[in-house]
């Protein structure tokens, strides 16, 4: 139910996010998700790809800053107010989200968002009992 | 152990009785010996006879590495070449070494100060000293030899290199005390243990190290890999050579001076004004004692703290830190001097934080502004922005508790931060650009 998410810091210096897309293009790893935090200083960009491991390898080689998180892809409707419903039940149940970004591509007719959430387990529990569709790490990464 | 129990236990006031009357001997010397100085003094207007409390010391000119070169290679001797009976010289990063004299009873003095150092790290005459200092025009290796001689010790005079042969004598000769830098020492334990060297089961009981700042991280590990109480030391080769303070193997807390005869300051570098005791600046240093190499007032460039209070070891001479850098790495930020130390001693404190750190100041306006670049490293980074910014307000709120000064923290990469063979350039100053 969990999927693994790669985060990398990188200093807001014209280049490095490119430099990222590069490394990990030519190791031949798709990114399926992509997000970038940014503040004045510097930003964290979260990526899933195809594949977890060798991404991490090739960008710690090339002296990036790696840092490994767990998240949830969630299914969500694609239509007005798909995403509330899931928000309104997280919130509901007092689980907070860090963040949250859509997947690049769509499962069918749906959207995938990806959660982080503090509490991991009550936020699985939670959605799966309101028969809300979480993908599997696998699922995810042959999107 | 105290040798000289009459002058490391004087009362502070009859020390600072004896301290006036050396001083103002040095006062006459140097002015009718030492040319340079009777034109130093006469530009300031001042003659021997104005020294009349330890307070005027500050009428006298202080003394440069610089001044000592400008008169290369005897313009600074106060004994004529007939009565010194050996030259010293201090390495000079650039160009010339720095020549210092003795006369021999200015060799008497210090292997005396010497036997003192020795005696205060609980070294006897059983004791068998394993010296590994460089024998030579450095000062290390002859200093801790007559030290150790006039102690009644037995010596060892291995000095530098062949470590593989030192690990062997250390083994079969049983020496109980070691005398070397402290990256010697550390050296010794690598080499020791590729070759199978179990040291705590050799005789070594003491170690006494210097001639490099050094930690007390370094401390504990050389301490922990050689079984042995490791003391600093300190000395130069300007004022005499190793000698001038040592730590107590009682307290381990502070280097007791030898006040009797030298005569310790401690200034703010940028106006060269005195500091109050606890204060960390430069050391001043004013021989008292010297006859061939007298110096007033001399600038060591090295930053430490003087603190007068009663040891536990019985000594009353005072104690000086540790060193804490050097005084041409100082950085004046609004008003605050600011000591690359300082910043790195913050940073170490800080769990995580790598000990890759840069300095950048620069200037807008009338303001300076300090920027800290700290290398975000796998146990420091966090996928959350508010976890990152936490901690550069932690690492701003430190810095800011500890030196009073506002700096701006900022995250890098790792290794943007150049890495050199030698020494890391740590300050990069744009404000004189
Ligand atoms: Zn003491």
């Amino acid at each position: 139910m969990k999927v693994e998410q790669i985060s990398v810091f990188l200093e807001n210096k014209a280049g490095r996010l490119a430099e990222v897309t590069r490394v990990l293009g030519e190791a031949g790893i798709n990114i399926r998700a992509l997000s970038l935090a940014d503040t004045t200083d510097f930003g964290i960009l979260r990526l899933i790809v195809d594949q977890y491991d060798r991404a991490r390898e090739v960008l710690k080689q090339k002296g990036f800053t790696v840092g490994k998180t767990e998240v949830v892809a969630v299914e969500v409707p694609d239509r007005p107010g798909g995403l509330a419903l899931v928000l309104q039940a997280l919130a509901a149940a007092g689980i907070n989200v860090e963040y949250m970004y859509a997947f690049v591509q769509h499962s069918g007719k749906n959207a995938v968002i990806i959660f982080r959430f503090d509490n991991l387990e009550d936020a699985i529990n939670l959605l799966q009992k309101q028969g809300i569709h979480i993908y599997t790490g696998e699922e995810v990464y042959r999107l | 152990m105290i040798r000289d129990a009459f002058y490391e236990t004087m009362p502070r006031e009859d020390l600072e009785a004896l301290q006036l009357r050396r001083l103002q001997a040095v006062g006459e010397r140097v002015y009718h010996l030492v040319p340079f100085y009777r034109r130093r003094m006469d530009e300031l207007g001042v003659k021997p006879e104005h020294i009349r409390t330890l307070e005027d010391l500050q009428l006298l000119p202080f003394t440069t590495k610089q001044d000592i070169r400008d008169n290369y290679p005897y313009g600074m001797f106060a004994a004529p070449l007939d009565q010194i009976v050996r030259i010293h010289a201090s390495s000079g990063t650039t160009g010339k070494p720095t020549p210092v004299a003795y006369t021999s009873r200015d060799l008497d003095t210090w292997s005396e100060l010497m036997a003192r150092t020795l005696a205060a790290a609980g070294a006897h005459r059983a004791d068998i000293i394993h010296n590994a200092y460089g024998y030579g025009l450095f000062t290390g290796g002859l200093g801790f030899h007559y030290g150790a001689e006039r102690l009644g010790a037995t010596v060892i005079p291995v000095s530098g290199g062949q470590t593989r042969r030192q690990i062997m004598l250390l083994q079969d000769f049983g020496p109980t005390v070691l005398t070397c830098t402290p990256s010697f020492a550390l050296y010794l334990a690598e080499v020791g243990q590729e070759m199978g060297v179990d040291f705590p089961h050799l005789k070594l009981r003491v170690g006494v190290f210097g001639a490099e700042p050094w930690t007390d991280g370094m401390r504990t590990e050389i301490e922990n890999r050689l079984g042995l109480d490791a003391l600093d030391i300190y000395g130069l080769s300007e004022i005499m050579g190793p000698g001038v303070s040592v730590e107590c193997i009682e307290a381990k807390n502070g280097l007791h001076l030898f006040e009797d005869h030298f005569l310790p300051e401690i200034v703010d570098p940028a106006t060269l004004s005195p500091l109050p005791p606890g204060e960390i600046g430069e050391l001043v240093i004013t021989t008292l004692t010297r006859e061939a190499f007298p110096l007033l007032r001399y600038r060591t460039r090295d930053l430490t703290s003087l603190n007068k209070a009663p040891c536990q070891c019985g000594r009353t001479i005072c104690r000086m830190s540790r060193l804490r850098g050097r005084s041409d790495d100082m950085l004046i930020i609004r008003g605050v001097n600011v000591f690359p130390s300082q910043i790195e001693s913050v940073l170490m404190e800080i769990p995580g934080v790598a000990p890759h750190y840069q300095l950048i100041v620069s200037r807008e306006g009338q303001l300076d502004n300090l920027e800290v670049q700290v290398e975000v490293d796998e146990t420091t980074f966090s996928d959350e922005v508010k976890q990152l910014q936490a901690l550069t307000q932690k690492i701003q709120k430190q810095i800011k508790d500890y030196l009073t000064v506002s700096v701006k923290v900022k995250l890098v990469e790792p290794r943007s931060i150049p890495r050199s063979e030698g020494k890391a350039q740590r300050v990069i100053d744009l404000r004189q650009q």
